[in-house]
């Protein structure tokens, strides 16, 4: 657990960048500091390993405050990840993520199966560790950096933009792993972005910062969407927060019906007589795309007779994925699959909105707060 | 051994060749080999002094980040110092000998090992820097483990030019006394002997490529290989 008591930092040239700022972050949890640029993010993440001191307050790591810790010490528990990776160029992957625990002072040999390990954690192929930190892409040095923080298996982690400077596909990817990695370690983690997506989708609970160092709200994401505490958080958390809140209503109440089905490599003969959109399967079941109603089939059933499908529902995801997927199928059937892929029904946008209205409903006569 | 005055190219090189023929010139403390390895071993007992000293100076100041502006101040005025001059000096304060020479060429080498090695740590990706730090290495693992690793490129850099610099004033510092190829230069002009002149010249000139041949292949085999890598890649991309 990581406590700050009125934390407050001024730097030498007078720049006020932490306000007098009291925020606990539970022990197991991921907790997310966002808040436009310069609002004082870095240098609060910064205090809890003593990279900054704060001008007055305190840090408590634990129950004890970090000011009676060495500072080389006390960081060497505490993982640190950085927006550019920081990786060391003339080390390889492997001895870059071997490097705290040698400064540990296990052996050279241990300190490198630990550091094989981690790679093959967080996802990275292990003839990697043989290379360079110049002969990787922007999203591996990431995975590496993720990998070195956790080598010596700090209690708590430290990300300051680690996802930042890549691609959104590959970003994308590494915060689902950062989610994997969390399910199975369960560490203490304080994690820096600018990125409102990215603080709600990963964030347990969520502080949002505002210009001068204050804190403007500290909530669970979905209270933070639900119930903004300000013009400030409100305008921050963007227009679209009805919609994002989708995210967090679950699945419960969703029942996909059948729509026609025909198979790739099928002919005419095989489409369904009814009149409507057909949705195309391959092999697998897999949706492939849809048939406009009333298409004719020459010869067999081919992609390219198709209209591409809009996106995908998982079944037991949230309802975001279910309404999106019913308003980008050019049918206005959204596809459900299961957790393989394979085609589970249909459900529609107004299936999805019925259901987000009953709930409500049966929210506000309960008086309960959702 | 009649050759005097000017000639054209061809007979200049018979005449070399000459000279370096005869025996005479091949024995005893005045004789090629005594004087080249003579100048090897000043060249190297300088610059190696002004490793010692510059290194930790420029690792220091790197490592800190205090004290940037003495180091290009330094280096400036230094380099602006007629180095001749400087060595002259120096006899005319401590007197003729090996001892005021050898530290005029020192003083010659110091700023570029220097402002290399300056320049190698402060060379060194912050970010790289920020995470040593913050995964809990003390200043002095960050100095051993990162900064001096990563500098090594910028560094050996710096011994090279000392290193060619100091073997070219060397060779005048025969003229307050320094024993090495420059006797046989200075010599061959109190006599007039220019094939004997040419002949040290070329010689001097072999000893300077040979010794920067020596520096390059140590810095193949210290400059760690992923920071090769990295300036190939940047390179490629440029
Ligand atoms: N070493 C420093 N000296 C003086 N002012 C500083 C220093 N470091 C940061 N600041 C100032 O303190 C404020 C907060 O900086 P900080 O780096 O914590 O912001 P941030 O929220 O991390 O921003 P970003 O999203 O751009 O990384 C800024 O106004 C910045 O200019
Ligand atoms: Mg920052």
């Amino acid at each position: 657990m990581i406590e700050f008591q009125s934390v407050h930092k001024q730097y030498g040239n007078g720049t006020v960048a932490v306000q007098d700022l009291s925020l606990t972050v539970e022990a197991g949890t991921i907790t997310v500091l966002v808040g436009p640029s310069g609002c004082g993010k870095t240098t609060l993440m910064r205090m809890v390993n003593r990279m900054i001191d704060p001008s007055s307050g305190s840090v408590l790591l634990d129950g004890t405050d970090i000011r009676e810790r060495d500072p080389a010490r006390l960081r060497r528990g505490i993982g640190y990840v950085i927006q550019q990776a920081g990786l060391f160029p003339h080390r390889t992957v492997l001895d870059n993520v071997a490097t705290v625990p040698r400064l540990f002072g296990n052996s050279r040999r241990d300190a490198r199966r630990r550091a094989a390990e981690l790679l093959e954690r967080v996802g990275l192929p292990n003839d990697l560790g043989k290379r360079y930190p110049v002969q990787l892409s922007g999203g591996q040095q990431q995975r590496v950096g993720v990998a070195r923080a956790l080598a010596a298996d700090p209690p708590v982690l430290l990300m300051d933009e680690p996802f930042s400077a890549v691609d959104p596909v590959v970003r994308a990817d590494l915060q689902d792993e950062l989610l994997r990695l969390q399910d199975e370690l369960g560490k203490t983690v304080l994690f820096v972005t600018h990125d409102i997506d990215e603080a709600i989708k990963l964030g347990d609970r969520v502080a949002v910062l505002r210009q001068g160092g204050y804190l403007a709200q500290y909530a669970a994401p979905d209270d933070l969407l639900a119930e903004p505490a300000d013009d400030f958080v409100t305008s921050f958390v963007g227009r679209d927060r009805g919609y994002r809140r989708l995210s967090f209503l679950d699945s419960q109440g969703v029942c996909p019906e059948q729509a026609d089905t025909i198979r790739i490599g099928d002919t005419s003969a095989d489409v369904p007589s009814r009149a409507g959109w057909v949705l195309a399967l391959d092999h697998e079941r897999r949706p492939r795309g849809w048939l406009l109603p009333d298409a004719t089939v020459d010869g067999q059933l081919t992609e390219n007779q198709l209209l591409a499908g809009g996106s995908l529902y998982t079944e037991g995801t949230s309802l975001r994925g279910a309404l999106d997927a019913a308003l980008s199928a050019p049918s206005g059937l959204g596809v459900v699959v299961d957790a393989d892929g394979a085609y589970v029904g249909v459900v529609t946008a107004r299936h999805v909105l019925d259901l987000i209205e009953s709930r409500r409903r049966s929210v506000t006569t309960e008086g309960a707060v959702p | 051994m009649d050759a005097r005055g000017r000639k054209g190219a061809p007979e200049l090189i018979v005449n070399m060749i000459a000279w370096l023929a005869d025996p005479a010139h091949w024995r005893g403390p005045e004789g090629v080999p005594a004087q080249m390895l003579l100048h090897l071993y000043y060249c190297v007992l300088s610059v190696g002094v002004a490793v010692v000293i510059a290194v930790p100076l420029g690792l220091y100041i790197g490592h800190t980040g205090r004290g940037g502006v003495f180091v290009v101040g330094v280096s400036n005025a230094m380099r602006a110092l007629p180095t001749l001059g400087l060595v002259t000096a120096l006899v005319m304060f401590l007197g003729l000998g090996v001892v005021p020479a050898l530290a005029g060429l020192v003083i010659l080498a110091v700023p570029a090992v220097l402002s290399g090695t300056h320049a190698g740590v402060r060379s060194v990706p912050t970010e790289a820097v920020d995470a040593a730090r913050g995964m809990g290495m003390t200043p002095w693992q960050r100095l051993w483990q990162v900064e001096l690793p990563n500098a090594l490129p910028l560094l050996i850099g710096g011994v090279r030019s000392a290193m060619l610099q100091v073997v070219a004033t060397a060779a005048v510092a025969a003229y307050v006394g320094l024993g090495g190829l420059g006797r046989i230069l200075l010599g061959g002009l109190a006599v007039g002997e220019y094939d004997q002149m040419a002949v040290a010249a070329l010689l001097i000139a072999l000893l300077a490529v040979f010794l920067d041949g020596v520096l390059a292949a140590l810095s193949r085999w210290v400059v760690p290989r992923g920071l090769v890598l990295a300036n190939t890649a940047t390179h490629d991309g440029s």
